[in-house]
């Protein structure tokens, strides 16, 4: 064992030796494992940058309320029948709530109604268009994840009131107020002044999608009695327990049912969605990038071993006599065996460091110039990077190794 | 013999081989190198083999240095059978028993001296501090000490061929093995190798050498005369006629 031990760390010693007297060589030769493991991390950074962000806005949705929406959250072929559906109405959260109430353990929670509509909000001389106008419930923070960084959410009171109170998102926050505090600013949404009681934290966007800096939350009734025109109305409801999601979907199915009135030879006349099926329609995304990235990776990787394979042959090939003086002196089959493994696990090693090290300035790079990427590399893919590295270099010294430790002493030491 | 050269009394057998042959298959042709040697070698014995080139000294030696299997015949290295050794205990027997020393010297030339004298005792598994030190007192024996951080190409031949003594000698092996340690050496600094072996027989090595010079020869207390794969003669001490027949 100490024996082993101690030829281990000779091998790593004659590997260094070498790779430092053929430092050209060495570098070239391990090309193949630089780009492999370039490609391998920035294929994983990219599939956990884009999940990483999704989940990020998804959290906007909550992963445990469930959506009750006249279109589903997915694409569709045959818009026609859904276009003619009855439109949800904010009503129903409180047709559903008192359902909700009068079901022994029931699975749902709560329901809470949601009008939203695209306005400009003013304050002074500053001006956002098409901002994201919410019309809910007090109840509301109880099915998001939104949280204020100033002031709070408005209360049951104002909700019930229809008090002209708004809560604003960051980046309204911020284009609205450079430089004053928002909290109790008179802002005009609508012509109707409101009072601003609360900011919420920032969320950050990601691709363009959905996110909280950019809308504002008001009370439903001040939604109602202001703002014309047709507002899209969803109601939200909370889940008691998010792994029960597909019986919680039942149980609302059924109620939205009753609500509706439907006759039991009807269909479903409304969607009910939950984030999940956002993050679904991603998949095919991250699995092409990730079946690109293996690709070039395994590629890269074969064409790698192929050229570590050749220089340890060609290294078994310049240093046969040197064998021949080892064995002589007493190193055994297995001995020179773990020297060229090693040798060649060390030439991928430093291909894999030196691919890791780019992978890295590349991916500073990428996140210095489009910072709202959520890139960065994990440890994890660290880790694999390497066993990648070590798994190659093993897998292409096998062969080398192998004829080397099968040199007949003699042999080996008669080679010119 | 009274030629002033001390002999020292014999010791236990170390190297028995009985009727060795070795074949070399090259396609069609057999090269028959050995055809039938015994040989008994005692322990702190120093024998010179000789021979006209092609003679199969080197292959005898290979042989007696578990480095080669013999073809057919008998060889007992102190008192076990090497046919029945597997490549692993041939490696330990080349590693504790046996200190080679070549004619090209063999050393790494990336590594000191110190570095080269080490692999056998990494070999043999022995700890990096113990290592050291032997390493370092084996270079001081062949009077080397001040060099054991140079590198090979940082050393006259002469200096070369004591490292690879010192590395011969740092496992103490029953027998040292050397293949025409002179035969890259100008007559001078032979001179002072032969003298270094002379000193590692007074102080009890078997040292068994292969040469074809005669003034080589005459530092060992037997001498064995190979031809064509056989052995011609076997003597106590050095003879000089027998030996200028076999140069011509
Ligand atoms: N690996 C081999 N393959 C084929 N023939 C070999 C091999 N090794 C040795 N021989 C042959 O065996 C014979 C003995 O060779 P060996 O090297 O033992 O001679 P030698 O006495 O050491 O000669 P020299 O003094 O030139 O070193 C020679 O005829 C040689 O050609
Ligand atoms: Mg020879």
């Amino acid at each position: 064992m100490k024996r082993f031990l101690y030829e281990l760390t000779e091998s790593w010693r004659i590997a260094a030796a070498q790779m430092r007297s053929n430092m050209t060589r060495s570098t070239l030769t391990a090309l193949g494992v630089i780009i492999g493991i370039i490609a391998v991390t920035l294929m994983g950074t990219a599939v956990n940058g884009i999940s990483t962000g999704f989940d990020k806005s998804m959290a906007v949705l909550g992963d445990d309320v469930l959506y009750v929406t006249q279109w589903p959250w997915k694409p569709v072929d045959d818009w026609w029948n859904y276009r003619d559906r009855k439109k949800i109405e904010t009503a129903y959260a409180e047709k559903l709530n008192r359902m909700i109430d009068a079901t022994p353990n029931s699975n749902l929670v709560l329901a809470v109604p949601t009008s939203s509509l695209f306005r400009s909000i003013k304050y002074e001389g500053n001006q956002v268009d098409n901002v994201f106008v919410l019309g809910t419930t007090a109840d509301f923070i109880v099915t998001s994840t939104i949280d204020c960084k100033e002031g709070r959410f408005f209360n049951e009171i104002e909700s019930r009131g229809g008090a002209n109170v708004v809560v604003i998102g960051y980046d309204v926050a911020d284009a609205l107020f450079p430089v004053e505090d928002p909290i109790d600013k008179q802002v005009l949404i609508n012509g109707q002044l409101f009072k601003v009681v609360g900011v919420n934290s920032r969320q950050g966007t990601f691709l363009g999608l959905f996110s909280w800096d950019s809308m504002v939350a008001l009370p439903l009734g001040a939604f109602n009695k202001y703002f014309s025109g047709k507002p899209e109305s969803d109601v939200r409801v909370k889940v008691k327990d998010k792994t029960k999601i597909a019986d919680a979907k039942d149980e609302l199915t059924g109620l939205m049912r009753r609500a509706r009135g439907l006759q039991p030879e009807q269909k479903d006349d409304f969607s009910i969605n939950e984030q999940q099926a956002f993050k679904s329609t991603l998949d095919p995304v991250k699995n092409s990038i990730a079946i690109a990235g293996l690709f070039i990776t395994g590629l890269a990787l074969f064409v790698g071993a192929i050229g570590i394979m050749n220089i340890t042959f060609v290294s078994v090939k310049e240093r046969t006599k040197e064998i021949g003086t080892r064995k002589a002196l007493g190193a055994r089959r297995r001995t020179i065996l773990l020297q060229f493994l090693i040798e060649s696990t060390a030439l991928c090693l430093l291909g894999g460091f030196i691919g890791l090290a780019i992978a890295f300035l590349l991916c500073t790079g990428i996140a210095k110039a489009a910072p709202s990427f959520p890139i960065h590399l994990s440890l994890g893919l660290v880790f694999t990077s390497m066993i990648v590295s070590v798994l190659t270099g093993l897998f292409s010294g096998f062969a080398p190794a192998w004829s080397a430790s099968r040199l007949d002493p003699v042999a080996a030491l008669r080679y010119e | 013999m009274d030629d002033g050269k001390s002999v020292r009394p014999r010791g236990r057998i170390v190297i028995d081989i009985e009727n060795i042959t070795k074949d070399y298959v090259m396609g069609e042709e057999t090269v028959r190198a050995l055809r039938g040697v015994s040989l008994q070698i005692h322990a702190n014995e120093y024998l010179a083999i000789m021979g006209p080139s092609g003679s199969g000294k080197s292959t005898l030696m290979n042989m007696l240095g578990c480095l080669d299997t013999p073809t057919s015949g008998r060889y007992e290295f102190n008192g076990k059978n090497v046919a029945e050794m597997d490549d692993d205990e041939l490696a330990a027997i080349r590693n504790r028993e046996i200190g080679f020393v070549f004619q090209t010297f063999n050393l790494l030339p990336r590594s000191t001296s110190l570095r080269n004298v080490e692999l056998p005792l990494i070999y043999a598994g022995i700890d990096p501090d113990e290592r050291e030190e032997r390493a370092a007192q084996a270079l001081a024996d062949v009077g080397l000490g001040d060099r054991i951080q140079h590198k090979p190409n940082e050393l006259s031949g002469g200096q070369r061929q004591r490292v690879a003594i010192a590395r011969a000698l740092v496992n103490r092996p029953s027998i040292i093995l050397a293949d025409e340690p002179t035969g890259n050496l100008d007559s001078k600094t032979g001179e002072e190798i032969m003298a270094l072996l002379e000193d590692l027989y007074e102080r009890g090595n078997t040292i068994i050498l292969v040469t074809h010079e005669r003034d080589i020869a005459a530092h060992a207390r037997r001498t064995v005369h190979l031809r064509d794969g056989l052995i011609e003669s076997d003597h106590a001490g050095f003879i000089p006629e027998l030996d200028l027949e076999t140069a011509s």
